[in-house]
């Protein structure tokens, strides 16, 4: 899966829990919780909803590097590879 | 029409899902409400067979009214009214609206479906314009029943379903239905307000241990500790839980624990969790869960909303330190949590950062004093330091 294909996971997520949120809006720098308003239950269901879709183990350590746009597609592009090896 | 919190006055019958002849047992959907709160899922308490329907389809009618009959199932089971509020369900203060609960049984607006085509499934052919003849039955002896014909007209693409007000519709008459409750709040509970700094380490620490341990969708949120702490102390000071009725304190029966949930268009709802005393983390999180999807995808049941004991707003998880909230009547007391951050936190001598939080709790000075809500304070601190006992 390239970081495009995850990027595209990711954004799907997103406004599945935010559905007024148009995807070409979201900054790729700035945190999901301050752009989207996102609260606790929402951000566990982007974390549920990215391992059901990716079959990615996230640990509740790795949390703030799902924060960002950018910060989620290189965690979840390097967590993939790694599933993805033999 | 059951009270779906005191702020509701009247709820427009959207559909019944259940018709005359129908069994229905406690829990069951027996029809949908459309209310200032949105489109509220009405479930029955009774068990026996739906006798007769009062209320017609798209009629708007006071909190109180019976809107069906239902006929209990042993040979000496009276006919109760249906769809009330449930019976440990506090009465709405305020003047008594003229149709009650007793209001006299009218003449049933429609009979058992046991001709071919049911007056109800003709009602419905007519409003959707369904040609009843080209209907096929599946009710008894092939009668033509409402779900048939309104199976015909999804097919034809002539929605039967209740079309929701526009968005904005929608949040105008929720914004009415939270101002007529909070300004009545204000004007009639004289509120006292306490608030306390509880020092989070030991209970963030006992659920990072614990959620390393589960798997994504078994995890917990600190909120879910906060509800539970909530209501074990409850218990301990039980004159928080439940309602100022008619000059007096009423205990709930249970601890109803309704969690303020703010929905993505704007507007609040707090839809209750049940026995949020009994419950383990896991069940409590995973029903918190459940409550907060249903709220904000509009199918919230009258059994959510009917009876909440106390309410819990989390206002932390958008950053605020401290939430000083407004009661929602007739509950006595709300509870607010602020947000869990690092500060100054003096032990043994010495200043640490440490997660702290601030919990704070707004109560009505009529029913209690307030020495019995810092107990309760006290007590929330106390079980938050043992998290591994919630």
């Amino acid at each position: 899966m390239t970081p495009d294909d995850i990027k595209r996971v990711v954004l799907d997520v997103l406004t599945r829990i935010a559905p007024e949120v148009d995807p070409a809006s979201i900054q790729s720098g700035v945190s999901f919780r301050d752009q989207l308003d996102l609260d606790s239950m929402d951000f566990l269901n982007f974390v549920l909803a990215l391992h059901d879709r990716l079959g990615v183990d996230i640990p509740e350590a790795d949390y703030p590097r799902l924060y960002t746009l950018d910060g989620a597609v290189a965690y979840l592009a390097s967590k993939s590879v790694r599933a993805a090896a033999p | 029409m059951p009270s779906l919190g005191s702020d509701m006055e009247a709820g427009t019958l959207v559909q019944w899902l259940k018709h005359p002849g129908d069994a229905v047992k406690r829990g069951d959907i027996i029809a949908v409400v459309d209310t200032q709160k949105g489109a509220i899922e009405i479930e029955v308490f009774e068990e026996g067979v739906i006798e007769s329907v009062q209320i017609k389809q798209g009629e708007k009618v006071p909190v109180g009214t019976v809107l069906a009959m239902i006929r209990g199932t042993g040979p000496e089971r009276p006919r109760v009214p249906a769809a009330t509020a449930p019976p440990s369900a506090p009465a709405r203060e305020g003047p008594p609206t003229p149709a009650a609960v007793s209001a006299p049984q009218k003449t049933p607006h429609e009979e058992p479906s046991r001709r071919r085509v049911s007056p109800m499934a003709r009602k419905v052919a007519a409003d959707l314009g369904v040609d009843v003849t080209q209907v096929e039955g599946t009710g008894s002896g092939g009668a033509i029943t409402r779900e048939d014909v309104e199976r015909a007209a999804a097919a034809l693409k002539t929605s039967a379903a209740h079309k929701p007000s526009a968005p904005t519709a929608r949040a105008g008459d929720m914004r009415a239905a939270i101002a007529s409750a909070m300004a009545r709040s204000k004007r009639e509970i004289p509120h006292y307000y306490l608030s306390s700094t509880i020092d989070m380490s030991g209970s963030l620490a006992w659920l990072r241990a614990e959620n390393e341990k589960r798997p994504v969708a078994e995890r917990l949120l600190p909120v879910a500790l906060l509800i539970k702490a909530v209501g074990l102390a409850l218990r301990e000071v039980p004159e928080l839980n439940g309602y100022w009725i008619d000059g007096a304190f009423r205990e709930g029966t249970g601890v109803h624990v309704g969690c303020a949930i703010s929905l993505r268009g704007g507007g609040l709802v707090a839809p209750g969790l049940h026995d949020a005393d009994r419950m383990d983390l896991g069940t409590l999180m995973r029903q918190l869960s459940d409550l907060v999807a249903r709220a904000r995808a509009g199918s919230l049941k009258s059994s959510d909303l009917s009876d909440p004991t106390i309410t819990v707003t989390n206002l932390g998880d958008q950053g605020a330190e401290a939430a000083f909230g407004i009661i929602y009547p007739p509950q006595v007391a709300l509870v607010g949590f602020g947000k869990i951050a690092e500060r100054p936190w003096v032990c043994s001598g010495k200043i640490e950062a440490r997660p702290l939080l601030t919990a704070t709790l707004s109560a009505d000075h009529r029913a209690t004093d307030g020495h019995r809500g810092g107990v309760f304070l006290a007590a929330v601190d106390r079980l938050l330091q043992a998290p591994e006992k919630l």
